[in-house]
C-alpha cells in the first residue's frame, strides 16, 4: 500500500526526509510561522526595550536592517546540506526538475527548492523466495536474493511512488513466472543459473517498463527445495542413487575379484599342461632311450640277457608277494585252501591300523561287518561242502 | 515614527500571507486540482509556480507517479474448475486529475478499492478461460496484456487512472489440492528411486554376468590350450615311444611285461598260486631244469 495516508493530498512521501535528514528546505507553512515568530520576537523586543528607554526613536531603520540580516541568516542556514560519497540527490526548484547534485557541501535555497537525496552508489539487497508452482505443477521452494542499486535517481524519485516496493513485487513475479516456466527438476538441479539469468532479464524489463530508475546488480537463485512435506521422497532418490553406484561398486568389485583369479587359474592350468607335456616328453626320451640302449646291450647277447631279466622281474615279484606253491597235477582234488584266513590276515591288519585311528566311522564298523558276515557264510558253505 | 513602522510591518506580513495564499509550487511528481469554494475549477496547473485566488481556491494534490495496488490473494477458478489462490498487483497512475478527483475524491484507497474489483473480475475471467498449466507457465504474459488493454479501455473514463501493468505475484494451489500434488511428487520421486536401484541392480547383474563370462570363456580357453599341450606332449611321446619300440617289439613287449609284473605284485597281500611247473621253478624239481619246455620261447 502507499504510504500516503488518504486525504494528506498536501503530504508528500520524502517529506520526512526532507524535514529530518537532509536540512532541505522545511514545509513552507512552518517556515512561514518560523519567520513570523522571528519577526513578532525581534518586534516585541524593541518594544519591550522602547519602554525601559521611555520611547523615543527606538526603531531605527538600522534595526530593521539588522533584523532582516538575521532573517536572511536563518535562511540561508537553512539550505546548507552535506551530501555523503554515496549519496546523489536531485534539485527541484519550484517543483521543476533543476539538477544533480553529487557528494560534498551544498547550498539551495530553501523553500524554492527542494533537496532529495538517496544512497545511489551502496548496493541494496532484497530477499524473495518461497513455495512457487512450476511447469509441470509441482509445488517447490527457491530463495532467491536480488542485489540492486539506483542507476537514475531522478527516475528513482518521479516515477514511481515507491520504487523499493515496486522492486519486491516485480520480483516476486519474475521469479514465480520464470520458475513457472521450469520443469521441477530443472529448478532443483543445473536449471539455476539459466533461472537467475532469465529472472534478472524479466526483472529489469518489469522495473524498466515503470521506469523505476533501479538497476539490478545481482540474482543469486539459492538451491531450489522441495517442500518439507516430501522431502523425504526427494531424499530417497539421492539415497537410490547412492544405492545404484553401490549396486554398481559391487558388482564391479565381485568382477575385479573373480576374473583376476580366473586369469590367473588358467595360466595354472597351461602350465600343468606344459608341465605335462614336457613331463611326459620327457619320460618318453629317457624311457625310449633307455630302451634303445637296453635293446643294444640284449642284442649283443639275447638269451643270457633275456634269462636274466626275466628271474630278476620274477624274484623281485615272488620276494613282494604272498604265494602258494600247488602242485596241481600231482595234487589231490580235496586241497584246502584258506583264502579267507590269507584275505582276513590282510583286512585285520587294516582294521587294527584304523584301530590305531580314534575315531572308527560308521562306514568301517559297517565294511567290517559285512565282511565278517561274508565269511561266516563261506565258511558255512564250504564246511557243508567238505561235510558232502 | 514607532507607528508608522508597526503598521508598515503588519502591511508587509498581510501581503505575505496573501501571497503565501495565493501562490503554490507542483512539483514534477504530483498533479493537482483546484477547487473554488469546493467547485472544480477547468484549469490544468502547471508543474513550477502556479497561482490561485487567494482564501477562495484550495487546491488538492494527488501523486502523479506509478502507484501500486497490492491486493489481497483471491480465489479463481481455471477451466478445469481447479481452484487457485491468486496473488496480484497491479501499477496503476492517475490519467486524468479531474476525473480522478471526482470519481474518487482525490482517494488512493478508494481508487485502489474500485481497480481492485474490476482487475479481480478480468483475472476471473482470464484464468476462467485457461488451464493451470497455461496460467503457471509460458502464458502469464499474454494474459496479463490484454487484461491490461480490457481494463484501460473503461478505467480511464470511469476513473481517471491508467493501469500500467498487473502481475500475477503468486499462484498458489488451495491445501486439498497442494496435498494431491504432494502426493504425485513423492510418487514421482519413488519411480525414480525405484529406476535407480533396479537400474543399478541391471548393471550390476551386467557387470556380473560379463565377468561369469570372462572366467568361463578364460577357464574354458586355458582348458583348450592345455589339452593343445597335453596332446602335444602325448604325440611326442608315442612318437619317442613308437620309434624306440618298433626297433625290437617283441623285446620291447618282454621287458615291459616283467615290469608290469613288478609293479602290480607289491602288495604282500597279494597271493599267488604258483604251479611249480612253471619256468621259474623248473630248477626248483631238478637242477637240470629241463623239465620244462625251455627258454626263449
Amino acid at each position: 500500500m502507499a504510504w500516503n495516508e488518504p486525504g494528506g493530498n498536501n503530504q508528500d512521501p520524502w517529506g520526512g526526509n526532507r524535514n529530518n535528514n537532509n536540512g532541505g528546505p522545511p514545509d513552507l507553512d512552518e517556515a512561514l510561522k518560523n519567520f513570523q515568530k522571528k519577526i513578532n520576537s525581534i518586534f516585541g523586543g524593541k518594544k519591550g526595550g522602547g519602554n525601559d528607554s521611555g520611547g523615543g526613536n527606538g526603531i531605527s531603520g538600522s534595526m530593521i536592517v539588522v533584523g532582516l540580516f538575521v532573517v536572511a541568516l536563518v535562511y540561508g542556514a537553512f539550505g546548507i546540506y552535506q551530501l555523503d560519497e554515496q549519496k546523489q540527490a536531485v534539485v527541484l526548484r519550484l517543483g521543476k526538475f533543476h539538477s544533480f547534485v553529487g557528494a560534498g557541501l551544498h547550498w539551495n535555497p530553501p523553500l524554492i527548492d527542494e533537496v532529495i537525496q538517496h544512497n545511489v552508489t551502496g548496493e541494496r539487497q532484497y530477499v524473495a523466495g518461497g513455495l512457487m508452482l512450476t511447469e509441470d505443477e509441482s509445488i517447490v521452494e527457491v530463495p532467491v536474493t536480488i542485489q540492486y542499486n539506483i542507476a537514475d535517481i531522478k527516475s528513482f524519485v518521479l516515477n514511481v511512488n515507491d520504487p523499493v516496493v515496486s522492486l519486491q513485487h516485480a520480483s516476486d513475479s519474475a521469479l514465480r513466472h520464470v520458475v513457472g516456466s521450469t520443469e521441477l527438476n530443472q529448478v532443483l538441479s543445473e536449471g539455476r543459473g539459466k533461472i537467475a539469468t532469465e529472472m534478472r532479464q524479466r526483472l529489469q524489463d518489469y522495473l524498466d517498463s515503470y521506469g523505476t530508475g533501479i538497476n539490478i546488480v545481482g540474482v543469486n537463485l539459492q538451491e531450489g527445495k522441495p517442500p518439507a512435506a516430501v522431502k523425504d521422497a526427494f531424499d530417497d532418490v539421492v539415497k537410490a542413487k547412492e544405492d545404484q553406484e553401490r549396486l554398481k561398486n559391487q558388482a564391479q568389485s565381485y568382477a575385479n575379484g573373480i576374473v583376476p583369479e580366473a586369469r590367473g587359474l588358467a595360466q595354472r592350468t597351461i602350465e600343468e599342461a606344459n608341465a605335462y607335456r614336457d613331463q611326459v616328453i620327457a619320460r618318453a626320451e629317457g624311457e625310449s632311450e633307455r630302451f634303445n640302449q637296453l635293446l643294444f646291450a640284449y642284442s649283443q647277447a639275447p638269451i643270457v640277457t633275456r634269462e636274466r631279466l626275466y628271474i630278476d622281474a620274477i624274484e623281485s615279484v615272488m620276494a613282494n608277494s604272498s604265494k602258494v606253491l600247488v602242485d596241481v597235477e600231482g595234487g589231490n582234488n580235496m586241497m584246502y585252501l584258506p583264502l579267507d584266513k590269507l584275505t582276513g590276515q590282510a583286512s585285520s591288519r587294516s582294521s587294527l591300523s584304523g584301530g590305531a585311528n580314534a575315531g572308527v566311522t560308521q562306514d568301517d564298523i559297517r565294511q567290517i561287518s559285512d565282511l565278517v558276515l561274508e565269511q561266516l557264510r563261506q565258511d558255512q558253505a564250504s564246511r557243508t561242502r567238505g561235510a558232502r | 515614527m514607532s507607528t508608522k513602522s508597526i503598521v508598515g510591518i503588519i502591511v508587509a506580513l498581510i501581503a505575505l500571507l496573501v501571497v503565501n495564499a495565493a501562490v503554490y509550487v507542483l512539483p514534477e511528481y504530483k498533479k493537482a486540482v483546484v477547487l473554488r469554494f469546493g467547485k472544480l475549477q477547468p484549469v490544468h496547473p502547471e508543474v513550477g509556480l502556479n497561482f490561485k485566488m487567494p482564501f477562495s481556491d484550495e487546491v488538492r494534490f494527488f501523486d502523479s507517479r506509478i502507484l501500486t495496488l497490492d491486493a489481497p490473494p483471491e480465489n479463481y477458478f481455471t477451466v478445469q474448475n481447479k481452484r487457485l489462490v491468486v496473488d496480484s498487483y497491479a501499477k496503476w497512475r492517475v490519467s486524468d486529475a479531474a476525473l480522478y478527483y471526482t470519481s474518487t475524491g482525490g482517494l488512493e484507497d478508494i481508487a485502489d478499492r474500485r481497480l481492485a474489483v474490476r482487475i479481480s473480475d478480468g483475472l476471473r475471467n482470464e484464468f476462467g478461460k485457461r488451464t493451470l498449466h497455461e496460467a503457471v507457465s509460458g502464458e502469464r504474459d499474454e494474459l496479463m496484456a490484454s487484461l491490461v488493454v480490457t481494463i484501460n479501455k473503461t478505467v480511464g473514463l470511469e476513473l481517471g487512472v491508467e493501469v500500467v501493468d498487473i502481475r500475477v505475484k503468486r499462484i498458489d494451489l488451495p491445501d486439498e489440492v497442494r496435498n494431491s500434488v504432494y502426493d504425485r511428487m513423492r510418487a514421482g520421486r519413488e519411480k525414480e528411486a525405484r529406476e535407480y536401484r533396479s537400474k543399478g541392480k541391471e548393471q550390476a547383474e551386467i557387470i556380473r554376468a560379463d565377468a561369469d563370462r570372462q572366467r568361463t570363456v578364460i577357464e574354458a580357453e586355458a582348458y583348450r590350450d592345455a589339452e593343445l599341450l597335453r596332446g602335444e606332449g602325448d604325440a611326442k611321446a608315442t612318437n619317442l615311444y613308437a620309434a624306440a619300440y618298433s626297433k625290437n617289439p617283441e623285446f620291447y613287449s618282454f621287458v615291459r611285461s616283467l615290469q608290469a609284473y613288478k609293479t602290480t605284485f607289491q602288495n604282500k597281500g597279494d597271493i599267488m598260486l604258483i604251479d611249480p611247473d612253471s619256468d621259474f621253478f623248473r630248477y626248483l624239481k631238478s637242477s637240470k631244469g629241463d623239465t620244462s619246455p625251455g627258454l626263449g620261447q
